[in-house]
């Protein structure tokens, strides 16, 4: 049976299918798992891994990522939050007396790039009504300049799409394993369900290229993560 | 005196003082001679998040200031000593996000005022702080709202390098933000793992990694200078110590003892390079 981060790189995998260039970061290893299983499966996918240790694809330093953003030469980013509320705004800077780490680019990638809000974490603690602070907005007026944006929101348990035109996610699928009513009690925001699948299981094949080919191109940045979920040393 | 020690003489209490982040050649060394000095009050900017370097001057009681898009110690967390300070209120901490930090720095580079950068409103960041404005882009037919970045000039730039060399160049090969830093800074301090003779620029395969002595203030020779953090093929991060920090760092009595053993008595790692 395949495990949660599996199925979960799956998702990703589904929901950035039409990509051509993705950048990861050093905290998303089942992102760039996603990433790597597409090109697995033949993709022409590029793949800027930020913090790849050998190799690194930039040459003008941490500041070229931004500059490929600005253009609009990278498709998908992902970004997280210790708290994502309802009108799909992140908060990465203080949340119920604690200071985070701070925004890091967020508050520019959001706008450059369409954007896969992730966090295996599903609770009222996480997905608040409103987040204590913006690092980054979720929407913006028509007058403020704006290529990217949210278009999904994954989590450990469930799978929700942005809706633009309502500003407002759509429960689309719950993760075997997990209920409707469930995911309505440990979700903090209000939300739209219409007909609400279970999350397609992680297909066969898929497993078998997770396991193989894309745990061996996932180890050398992400050792602690292979070493976890694939017992790769 | 060692030369590390001689050099971060040079940096006085409250400097604004830019540091890279921990994957971008960090002068640790010089980090921890600023520590045995007892330098207080330091502004510290991220270029454009800080880690470890932060951490310690924090909980070591050297800084006033935190100008960062993050502080954290990546794989290994959270950075516990900025954390509890940011609390706690003991440290004004100006929240960025990375790409502005980048503007900021490119306008000095350019000797401008301000740069324009696009994304970033509707963010709290921008709230409350007169070092930027969200203004009508100038060019557009209709309404176009842009925030500008106001020029940063940071006291001193400090950061480790691969080489510098007799003519006072130093070579940071593909970390090209150290020369942005560089060129913002009023005055920028090296550590250099190696020194060598000569003159890099006359190297065609070097020059385009070396930062030109135009903007050297000062070199001091650092072996394993970056520790422990890596210098690209030279030796990697320690990820073992980074960790074992990140555990200690979590009380202020284990800040204490790691300070006293690595900073104080100034252990390194035997571990090979």
């Amino acid at each position: 049976m395949a495990g949660n981060e599996e199925l979960l790189a799956c998702v990703i995998a589904r929901l950035i299918a039409d990509a051509r260039h993705v950048a990861v970061g050093a905290a998303s290893p089942i992102p760039a798992t996603a990433c790597e299983l597409l090109r697995a499966k033949g993709r022409p996918i590029r793949v800027t891994r930020l913090h790849q240790r050998k190799g690194n694809p930039f040459t003008e330093g941490s500041g070229e990522l931004f500059d490929l953003a600005g253009q609009g030469r990278i498709d998908y980013f992902f970004l997280g939050g210790a708290q994502i509320d309802g009108d799909a705004n992140i908060n990465l800077v203080r949340a119920e007396g604690r200071r985070f780490p701070g925004s890091f680019g967020s508050a520019f990638m959001y706008f450059a790039c369409r954007t896969i809000l992730f966090r295996e974490e599903h609770s009222r603690r996480v997905l608040v009504p409103k987040v204590e602070f913006i690092s980054a907005p979720g929407w913006s007026p028509p007058e403020v300049e704006r290529r990217g944006g949210p278009v999904a929101l994954l989590t450990g348990k469930a799978l929700f799409r942005w809706q633009k035109d309502k500003r407002r996610f759509l429960l689309e699928s719950v993760h075997p394993g997990h209920a409707v009513d469930e995911v309505r009690d440990i979700t903090g925001f209000q939300f739209d369900e219409e007909r609400v699948d279970e999350t397609a299981a992680t297909a066969a094949q898929d497993l078998a290229l997770l396991r193989g080919p894309v745990a061996a191109r996932i180890a050398p940045d992400y050792p602690d993560f292979a070493r976890r979920v694939w017992g790769i040393n | 005196m060692s030369a590390v020690d001689a050099l971060v003489e040079h940096i006085a209490d409250g400097a604004f003082i830019a540091l890279p982040p921990d994957y971008s050649l960090p002068a640790m060394d010089a980090v921890r001679a600023l520590i045995r000095r007892r330098v207080s009050k330091l502004r510290l900017l991220g270029v454009p998040v800080l880690g470890l370097s932060a951490d310690l001057l924090i909980g070591a009681g050297c800084v006033a200031e935190v100008h960062s898009s993050a502080v954290s110690l990546g794989e290994a967390g959270l950075a516990p000593r900025f954390s509890e300070a940011a609390e706690h209120g003991e440290i004004k901490v100006v929240d960025y996000t990375c790409p502005a930090v980048h503007t900021a720095l490119q306008a000095t580079e350019k000797g401008v005022p301000f740069m324009p950068l696009r994304g970033v409103i509707g963010s709290d960041l921008t709230r409350g702080r007169s070092d930027w404005q969200i203004a009508q882009n100038p060019f557009a037919g209709g309404k176009d709202p842009i925030l500008l970045v106001s020029a940063l000039v940071p006291d001193i730039a400090l950061f480790h390098a691969r080489w510098g060399d007799e003519a006072g160049n130093v070579w940071v090969g593909r970390r090209r933000e150290l020369a942005t830093i560089a060129h913002a800074a009023r005055n920028t301090y090296v550590t250099v793992e190696e020194l060598r003779p000569g003159d890099m620029l006359e190297d065609e395969l070097l020059a385009p990694g070396v930062i030109s002595s135009t903007y050297v203030s000062g070199i001091a020779r650092a072996e394993r200078g970056a520790w422990p953090l890596g210098v690209a093929d030279v030796y990697g991060i320690d990820d073992a110590h980074l960790a074992a920090y990140a555990a200690a760092a979590k009380t202020r009595e284990g800040f204490r003892r790691y300070l006293d053993e690595f900073v104080w008595q100034g252990t390194k790692s035997s571990l090979p390079a």
